[in-house]
């Protein structure tokens, strides 16, 4: 099987870590073999897989050793359950440097010591947030993730985002073979939030690859630093994570995705109750205004 | 050849902008000019200051070439940071030949290139620890230095490094002025918002360093020169002069001089600018701050030096105005000498320039006093006050191009076929090799000084040994000499020696 590089965007804090490391669980319970490359500065995108706090990462290292022209590759590789290899980019401490430079260097680094070149058949590039910049764009840029899941929910502001993340997706997808591959819903249990994102999935011109339902059985998990899958295999939600997983491998469904217009967006929210129509004589009113009037 | 009429010189521009597509041509037509002495505005005939296009050769600079390369880089007993990655420093070291007294690495450090040199892992974890621990390294290694400045490349401002936070702290540390420089090279349209940052930069954290003070002796004959980067030595040829006549230099800006020469400046009478377009910021906010006069003046050529030192010398009482006569008295017999010598080998000579900041106007006389013309000049990014300047100094129907582009220039020189080019290194081996008799104006070729009369000797030689060298005759092959005289009948030979 070819290797399927695969990210994962999302709102920050939506959950892509956590919805990442379990799915990727039950592909390498599926017997598959998977890398997990994290995206971001935080670098906690691999600790459920390796019972870790927060793995060593290759800007850290690099900036230990000299240069990223210092380090091998398994000083950077981790390997943690059932075999999934583990490396995270890293980058600055909020609010100094530059965090998207340092995924382009950490790609790049993997690259040329030929991480992708071992016997894998999925790469999940696990990215922060929003496409802030080209630094975050990098994993799906030529010759790196061709599929693309974007985690959301029932919230304005994740199919906002979800919508954005989009527009970024448009803008490599014309000049590469980056794809949309579907929205996972990780469930917030907001009204309807099955049908909300499976029209928002259309008209975005994708599916929802999978509704996942909410279940502390993952906060149990996680204070663990474990995947519910390890954790506890009978549980529910890892059938859940089980049934994600296959949907990916047996996904075809890739796309150019056609974002909607915020007029588009903001009505869908309404349909659906979400938001009240705008009153235009009340922008701009202050509250001594309000009471006055 | 004759000079070209005004209708002829128009159509020359519409021809070369010919080859230009549609939105370029109509923007570089902006940029080229006729030029109009009865006009009094120059924006209403060229446009200055803008984006240079895409596509087009430029040989502009950037805004940290203007602050760490012309008003900061001179002053030569601080040390100049160029923080970001090592090139922008090692390849503008040293460039602009800006003369100075002192032992290098020991008291002075203009030739030096100190740099942060920043490697991946200072884009993404930020550069404000490395830039602590080279200021630290420099105190160390260098501890005669009398400040630092830290001269932001490009990274800088994309990654948001507060240079200011460590600035502070380090100088209260050290005791010594640090003065960060928001001079990323992206920003602006050429190195001409360099020059504003940096003096911006001396306004806010150097000038004020001794308000309060009165132990500075003052006299009534204090005055500081601005804008003179002493490009092999020019400053030193100008201040003579005045030392002469009976004032007293203070300070330097920037060529040779020193962190107290610019803390001292605000106690001066009259601030003297040659360089308008790279310190007239400064020079505006001591008039404003501290009331002190400024004034332009011009040292290039005996006719213009005797106008400015009497110029200058109006600002202050008979004494100094004795004494500027009895300056240009003195030399008298030594100008004329030069021009006696030199001016049959060069009357009538035409010549183009296309320089910097302030030579495409004020060389302008001293070509003049050796009977030659200036028939074409332009500014690589001057401002509309500039051409408002140059207008006058130029005669009618000559050609006045800004930001000229690679193409025009060599277009303009085929067709008005100047007998000499000033411009710079980039300029230099093209028209070379089209056999036109070139000079370097940025760096006066390596020669120099050319300011005050000691330099317009230097400069009346360097001019008749370029333009009258043999080497213009020997431009065709022996075997190819019939062939070459017949193409030179078709076409007026360009006289040379």
């Amino acid at each position: 099987m070819a290797l399927r590089q695969c990210a994962i965007y999302g709102k920050g804090g939506i959950g892509k870590s956590t919805t990442t490391q379990n799915l990727v669980a039950g592909l390498a319970e599926a017997g598959k073999k998977v890398m997990i490359v994290g995206c971001d500065p935080k670098a906690d995108s691999t600790r459920l897989i390796l019972h870790a706090k927060a793995q060593n990462s290759i800007m850290e290292m690099a900036a230990n050793a000299g240069s990223v022209e210092d380090l091998e590759l398994e000083d950077v590789l981790k390997v943690g359950y059932r075999d999934i290899k583990c490396v995270e980019s890293g980058g600055p401490e909020p609010g100094v440097g530059c965090a998207g430079r340092g995924v382009i260097t950490a790609i790049n680094f993997l690259e040329e010591e030929g991480a992708y070149e071992a016997d894998l058949d999925f790469v999940f590039y696990d990215v922060l947030g929003d496409v802030v910049c080209g630094g975050f764009a990098m994993p799906i840029r030529e010759n790196k993730a061709q599929e693309i899941y974007i985690v959301c929910s029932g919230e304005m502001m994740a199919m906002y985002a979800a919508n954005n993340i989009a527009k970024g997706i448009v803008k490599y997808a014309n000049s590469g073979s980056v794809r949309l591959a579907g929205l996972i819903c990780n469930s917030r249990n907001t009204a309807r939030e099955d049908e909300l994102i499976m029209e928002l999935a259309r008209q975005l011109g994708t599916q929802m690859i999978h509704f996942v339902p909410r279940d502390n059985v993952v906060q149990r998990a996680e204070i663990r630093r474990m995947t519910v899958i390890e954790y506890d295999p009978t549980a529910k939600q890892a059938q859940e994570y089980r049934d994600l997983a296959h949907k990916i491998i047996d996904n075809k469904n890739f796309v150019i995705p056609t974002p909607i217009t915020m007029d588009a967006l903001e009505e869908l929210l309404m349909d659906f109750g979400l938001m009240d129509e705008e009153d235009e004589s009340i922008v701009g009113k202050v509250a001594a205004e309000e009471v006055a009037a | 050849m004759a000079n070209l009429t005004r209708e002829e010189t128009l159509d020359l521009i519409q021809e070369v902008l010919e080859v230009y597509p549609e939105k370029a041509k109509k923007d570089r037509a902006k940029h080229l000019a006729v030029n109009d002495q009865s006009i009094e505005q120059s924006k209403k005939c060229i446009t200055s200051n803008r984006k240079s296009l895409p596509g087009v050769m430029t040989v502009r600079g950037c805004a940290y070439a203007g602050s760490k390369g012309v008003v900061w880089g001179p002053i030569k007993d601080m040390i100049h940071i160029s923080h970001g990655p090592v090139g922008c420093g090692q390849y503008s070291r040293a460039g602009r030949r800006n003369y100075y007294v002192g032992m290098t690495g020991v008291n002075t450090f203009g030739t030096m290139n100190f740099t942060s040199d920043f490697q991946e892992k200072d884009i993404v974890f930020g550069g404000d620890k490395k830039l602590a621990k080279l200021i630290d390294e420099i105190e160390g290694l260098f501890p005669l230095n009398k400040g630092i400045s830290v001269q932001s490349e490009c990274p800088i401002g994309l990654i948001g490094d507060d240079i200011e936070a460590v600035s502070k702290k380090k100088a209260k540390e050290l005791e010594k002025p640090i003065v960060p420089v928001r001079c990323e090279g992206f920003r602006g349209v050429s190195q001409s918002l360099g020059h504003h940052i940096a003096c911006d930069s001396i306004r806010d954290w150097v000038i004020g360093n001794r308000d309060g003070d009165d132990s500075f002796q003052t006299t009534p004959y204090d005055v500081a020169v601005i804008g003179d980067y002493n490009i092999g030595g020019d400053a030193w040829a100008s201040r003579i002069l005045l030392e002469e006549m009976g004032l007293r230099v203070v300070a330097q800006w920037a060529g040779d001089g020193t962190l107290a020469e610019i803390e001292l400046t605000p106690k001066v009478k009259l601030n003297l600018i040659h360089c308008y377009r790279s310190m007239n910021y400064i020079s505006r906010h001591m008039e404003e701050k501290y009331g002190i006069p400024w004034m332009e003046y011009n040292f290039f050529g005996p006719t213009k030096i005797a106008e400015s030192l009497r110029k200058i010398a109006a600002c202050f009482d008979e004494t100094i105005q004795a004494g500027a006569e009895r300056v240009i008295a003195k030399y008298e017999a030594q100008y004329a000498a030069v021009i006696d010598k030199y001016r049959p080998r060069l009357e009538g000579k035409r010549v183009m320039l296309y320089v910097g900041g302030l030579r495409p106007r004020h060389v302008i006389g001293a070509y003049e006093d050796l009977g030659m013309e200036v028939v074409g000049t332009g500014y690589e990014f001057a401002h509309n006050d500039d051409y408002d300047r140059t207008i006058k100094d130029m005669s009618d129907s000559t050609l006045l191009y800004d930001d000229v582009t690679g193409y025009e220039f060599e277009e303009f020189v085929k067709r008005i076929k100047p007998d000499l080019i000033g411009s710079g290194i980039k300029e230099k081996y093209i028209f070379q090799k089209m056999g036109i008799p070139f000079r370097q104006m940025h760096s006066w070729d390596y020669s120099g000084p050319y300011h005050g009369y000691d330099g317009f000797a230097i400069f009346a030689r360097d001019m008749d040994m370029t333009i009258n060298n043999p080497c213009w005759a020997k431009l065709h092959a022996p075997w190819l000499a019939d062939q070459a005289a017949q193409s030179e009948q078709q076409e007026p030979k360009r006289a040379s020696a």
